[in-house]
């Protein structure tokens, strides 16, 4: 169990130390969800009461679109000089690899929403009407939700031709019920209507049972050939 | 010999259950004969789920196991799945244009069936963009998460529905159902299974030789590959 946790870290030390210096995935999904924002503030009035309503489905979308630049680059840094295939003989454990992978993404990805939330409020001048502090499970379990099985599906996706048309492919209809949560839950806190407990909890189920699944499943993923 | 005896069950079967959908099943009272399409949409449903489910296995079992029979039976059972779950997709909206008055609603029901028939489409798509000896595994695994996923989906979309004001409700389908529409529901459903089942089994077969003739294909280049490493 300590060497996993130490193999984990180990591994999301380096992907840290990586992104820090190049700073790519978070680049490019601050961009990529700048555009969104601003692209579909032209398909109705941002700044209109109504638009409350539908804010929180845009917030995820554009999240979403910005993971998926972020996962698919997560293993093709592992493919070059083969670093993949050395780790599939080496003794360290899967799973740790797995873990610091999707550590790695949570990080990045919550640092690109906690940057970009502002810009939200901002650009469509939002004010949660409900209990705000609530949104702070709502992301933490949502993000967890796509990035543990999105890590777990680029490394599929990491196999076949076509490598980033797949990967929303096979993860956007498995993620269909965390994104309506994460949706509801969000918009609900915005309006103030109702409590988004049932949504939370929800997103609660799904995050332990598909990274109890990855965690069963990655390594015979990691070896399959 | 086997196969033949199911082709004329399956025909002789067919042929029944269009005579009991179609004339021995007594006329709905307010939908009229458009009700009838229910005797084609539900025994779909129903083989369409148990086909997902039979994929289900035998991606367990292909894991476990490591047995490409499993495999080319996930495969066979996931592509006749997807093909019934299209005609219920495709069924329903033709009955609910006249009854309801509207070709979709994001109905409970109605959504999770949706979803299902996504996440198999992108199981089948992940089949076909995968290359080599990975394919079954990857596949295996994608299989397990989307068939875990189906009662998550439900769930959260019932919730979803019952927090808005429900469109449009034609009343429960299954409750009260007369006897004779019963014969011709359960029919169609024996039919639709034999059907199912004579599908997955050409479907195997082709699996199987397509399987054979790739092994057949890396032997051939593994032997020329060492014919010129001796000469």
């Amino acid at each position: 169990m300590t060497s996993l946790a130490a193999v984990t870290a180990s591994n999301l030390r380096k992907d840290v130390r990586l992104e820090w210096r190049s700073k790519d995935a978070v680049n490019a999904m601050l961009f990529f969800a700048l555009l969104v924002v601003v692209i579909f503030s032209f398909a109705f009035d941002p700044t209109a009461e109504e638009s409350r309503q539908i804010v929180g489905g845009l917030v995820w979308v554009a999240f979403l679109f910005a993971a998926i630049v972020a996962l698919n680059q997560a293993w093709m840094r592992e493919l070059r000089n083969q670093v993949l295939d050395a780790y599939r003989v080496s003794p360290a454990p899967a799973n740790a690899l797995f873990l610091g992978k999707a550590l790695g993404n949570f990080l990045f990805i919550s640092v690109v929403e906690a940057l970009l939330m502002p810009l939200f409020v901002v650009f469509y001048n939002l004010r949660p009407v409900g209990p705000a502090w609530q949104l702070v499970p709502v992301f933490l379990l949502g993000t967890w939700a796509l990035v543990v099985v999105g890590t777990f599906f680029a490394a599929i996706s990491l196999r076949t031709r076509s490598r980033e048309v797949m990967l929303p492919l096979i993860l956007f209809p498995i993620s269909i019920p965390a994104l309506l949560a994460m949706v509801e839950a969000t918009t609900m806190v915005l309006t103030g209507t109702e409590t988004p407990r049932f949504w939370i909890t929800l997103l609660l189920v799904y995050d332990v049972i598909f990274t109890t699944v990855c965690l069963l499943l990655f390594e015979t993923v990691l070896h399959a050939e | 010999m086997k196969f033949k005896i199911l082709a004329v069950i399956t025909f002789l079967l067919l042929s029944y259950a269009l005579y009991q959908g179609m004339w021995a099943a007594p006329r709905e009272a307010t939908m009229g004969d458009i009700q009838r399409i229910f005797y084609y949409h539900v025994p779909s449903a129903w083989t369409s789920f148990l086909c997902f489910f039979a994929n289900f296995i035998a991606s367990i079992i292909y894991l476990a196991r490591r047995n490409l029979k499993a495999d080319a039976f996930a495969v066979s059972t996931a592509e006749v799945g997807v093909v019934f779950c299209t005609v219920v997709l495709v069924t329903g909206p033709l009955w609910a244009r006249p009854v309801w008055g509207i070709w979709w609603t994001w109905d409970a029901r109605l959504t999770t069936t949706l979803v299902l028939w996504l996440i198999y489409v992108s199981y089948l798509m992940l089949r076909r963009y995968s290359t080599g000896q990975a394919t079954p595994t990857l596949a295996a695994a994608l299989a397990i998460f989307g068939f875990l996923d189906v009662p998550i989906v439900y769930m959260s979309i019932r919730w979803w529905r019952t927090q808005h004001p429900q469109p449009v409700i034609a009343g429960g389908q299954g409750s009260g159902l007369d006897p004779h529409m019963w014969a011709a529901v359960l029919w169609n459903w024996a039919a639709f299974m034999a059907f199912a089942a004579l599908l997955i089994w050409v479907r195997y077969r082709l699996e199987i030789t397509r399987q054979q003739l790739d092994e057949a294909h890396a032997l051939k280049a593994v032997g020329q590959a060492e014919g010129s490493f001796t000469r």
